[in-house]
């Protein structure tokens, strides 16, 4: 299959500040696929890179099989974008915000007015047709945002952390309606900061300090993983917790709620859990082998990179 | 474009401001700032009681914007009466003024007056300078060394003045102002990054919010001028199509000025205080509108040149008091035209379809 989003080696820095550090990716045609990163990763500025909003500075980019750096003006025409921040008109209503994307899009009458029903449907957003924008709740915001986003029948979608300080419920509103818009053959560049989205997602990328991690799809990244992790509760958990950090062979480890997620490389895994056990033998603990989800990858990613950076400093 | 039509109705307040502010000025201008002065206080002392002197003092007794009388106290007490406010003038008709008139055709009067207020006082002094001129013209008698000539304005009434120098204002607070403040809007709200990823191209952007402007500072200038006209009968000779033209260029002077301010101002605090402090203080104080360019220092002249209100002020005066036609404002309005056109053509370079 085709790659929509085909960009290689890009670099970004705003003044001293690198934001982007020698990035490719790709992304296949109608694939939903996820960023997942913590704010400053560098998402919003690849997707601005990606939308022509931000000048390529070097690498070379290729959106749609349109060239990046040429047919930005092209490309724009037939992308979806929602940026991060709600911005729509607060002051327009529903039908108008709408209304005004269908012109900005250049959408027929004829094509638009059958468009409306459509997305008012998909978005439940027909009883607030004449409501003003800014008086709808940040759920109905993002649908909103949207269907704007929709409203010209876009063959890429870019989505800024859509379902950034949205309740759960409209959260999940919202994943229902990216799985549908895929359906229908729209391919979905979406970011989120939160791990448990991204197993929605066909593929994922990690993103980290303008880095790429691991793109793959969640299964995969969780299987090709080298580590291991192992969950242990105990009373003292802080206590534990502190120990066990600097503890040979133990890569790192992150508090869950009431238990400690210890991340080990696979291949030393099991004499390091008995060199553990061994050890505390006299503190009471109970130890065990878990599946490794997403945000422990990703929380250990985080951490390895921090430690990277002090020896830097 | 329709979307930016909308966002200027469903901001009533902007709107408001719009039209309640030419109405405020004028009658801050109007009333207030009353730079004509009616039934001013003059005291006269006669001590020729000639016919001659009686005439004169006719001449000053008859008009509306004197107040004659005779205090009973002596001369020596006329500055007491100064100090109380009682008079704001003093005329003084020497004992020999009929015999030196009849003999020497020339004269001499003594006019004192109360300069606490300077330009009371300087427009007291045209009044009795034309006053006096008068009245030496109709005697026929000897050639007096001042003789104030005012021209077109011959009442000096301020109201034909200020009305055309509050619509230049106005006209460019509103074009540079709100446009300024409703694109950087867009710029702070996000939306214009939203905007950027469709196919418009930026002059689209530009004219679609830019044209709503243009009619409703085209609609607050009628709106000025009617007002003007009935309230203050401020006079209109010229022709209303020409009247129009100039208008309309002179908002798009103004218009090229707010998006140039747009493009180099980040938030719409710093484009407000930008526009007001690039286009209020050099309207009010640099354009004619107030202050005559002529009595300005040299450097402070040169800076009139490109401040626009000053064209649009010789234009529209010209208009309205003298009927000027096209050909007789050539000159400003070819100066109208160079700064719009650089204005324009530097905003439009600078506006971008990228973010910073």
């Amino acid at each position: 299959m085709q790659d929509i989003i085909l960009v290689q080696n890009l670099n970004h820095t705003y003044g001293e500040k690198p934001a982007l550090k020698d990035f490719s990716l790709s992304v296949a045609t109608g694939e939903l696929h996820g960023l997942i990163g913590p704010d400053s990763a560098g998402k919003t500025t690849l997707m601005r890179i990606l939308c022509g909003l931000l000048p390529i500075q070097t690498g070379e980019g290729e959106v749609l099989g349109l060239n990046l750096k040429t047919d930005y003006k092209a490309i724009r025409a037939q992308l979806g974008y929602m940026p991060q921040r709600f911005s729509l008109y607060q002051d327009l209503s529903v039908q108008e915000n709408l209304m005004f994307f269908a012109r900005l899009f250049s959408v027929p009458a004829s094509e638009r007015d059958k468009r409306m029903p459509e997305l008012y449907a998909f978005s439940r957003l027909d009883a607030f047709k004449t409501r003003k924008a800014g008086a709808l709740s940040g759920g109905m915001k993002q649908k909103l945002a949207l269907s704007c986003a929709l409203i010209h029948r876009p063959e890429l979608l870019i989505l800024d952390e859509p379902t950034y300080g949205v309740d759960p419920v409209s959260r999940q509103e919202f994943w229902q309606m990216l799985k549908s818009i895929q359906k229908e053959g729209t391919s979905i560049l979406v970011s989120t900061p939160y791990m448990e989205e991204a197993e929605l997602c066909d593929k994922v990328s990690l993103m980290l300090n303008g880095n790429l991690m691991a793109s793959d799809t969640p299964s995969d990244i969780i299987s090709k993983w080298d580590k291991s992790v192992y969950r242990l509760s105990a009373d003292n958990l802080k206590e534990m917790e502190n120990k066990l950090c600097s503890f040979e062979g133990i890569d790192s480890c992150q508090l869950f709620g009431h238990e400690l997620h210890l991340v080990m490389d696979k291949t030393t895994a099991e004499d390091t859990v008995k060199a553990l056990q061994s050890k505390f033998v006299h503190t009471g603990f109970t130890l065990e082998k878990v599946k490794p989800g997403m945000e422990d990858i990703y929380l250990s990613y985080m951490q390895s990179s921090a430690i990277e950076e002090q020896f830097d400093a | 474009m329709l979307k930016e039509t909308n966002h200027i109705f469903r901001d009533p307040r902007t709107l408001l401001i719009v039209f309640l502010m030419p109405i405020i000025q004028l009658v801050i201008f109007g009333y207030a700032m009353n730079m004509e002065i009616k039934q001013i206080k003059l005291a006269v002392y006669d001590y020729s009681q000639s016919t001659l002197s009686k005439e004169l003092i006719k001449n000053f007794s008859s008009t509306e914007t004197f107040e004659v009388t005779y205090p009973k106290t002596s001369e020596s007490n006329l500055n007491k009466l100064f100090l109380s406010r009682k008079y704001s003038a003093a005329l003084l008709i020497p004992h020999n003024f009929e015999q030196d008139l009849v003999r020497d055709k020339h004269s001499q009067v003594q006019l004192i007056i109360d300069a606490s207020d300077p330009n009371a006082a300087t427009l007291i002094k045209n009044y009795c300078t034309a006053v006096v001129g008068i009245f030496n013209q109709i005697e026929k008698i000897s050639p007096i060394d001042i003789r104030t000539n005012i021209l077109y304005n011959p009442d000096m009434k301020s109201a034909y003045f200020f009305v055309p120098g509050l619509i230049a204002m106005i006209l460019v607070m509103i074009s540079a102002l709100l446009t300024s403040i409703a694109i950087t809007r867009e710029k702070e709200l996000g939306t214009m990054e939203q905007i950027l990823v469709s196919p418009i191209r930026s002059h689209e952007i530009v004219i679609g919010k830019v044209l709503p402007y243009i009619i409703l500072a085209l609609m607050d200038a009628l709106f000025i001028l009617v007002i003007g006209m009935t309230l203050f009968g401020v006079p209109f000779n010229g022709s209303f199509i020409v009247f129009l033209a100039f208008t309309l260029l002179y908002i798009l002077t103004a218009l090229s000025l707010g998006l140039l301010i747009s493009t180099v101002a980040p938030s719409q605090q710093v484009a407000m205080m930008m526009a007001i402090t690039i286009t209020m203080l050099p309207t009010i104080m640099l354009s004619g509108f107030i202050f005559p360019i002529a009595s300005m220092p040299k450097s402070l002249q040169l800076i009139t040149y490109i401040v626009p209100a000053k064209y649009y002020l010789q234009i529209i005066r010209g208009i309205m008091l003298k009927g000027n036609n096209f050909s007789q404002l050539l000159q400003p309005m070819l100066a109208l035209i160079v700064m719009t056109a650089a204005m324009l053509s530097l905003a439009v370079k600078r506006f971008s379809l990228r973010l910073k």
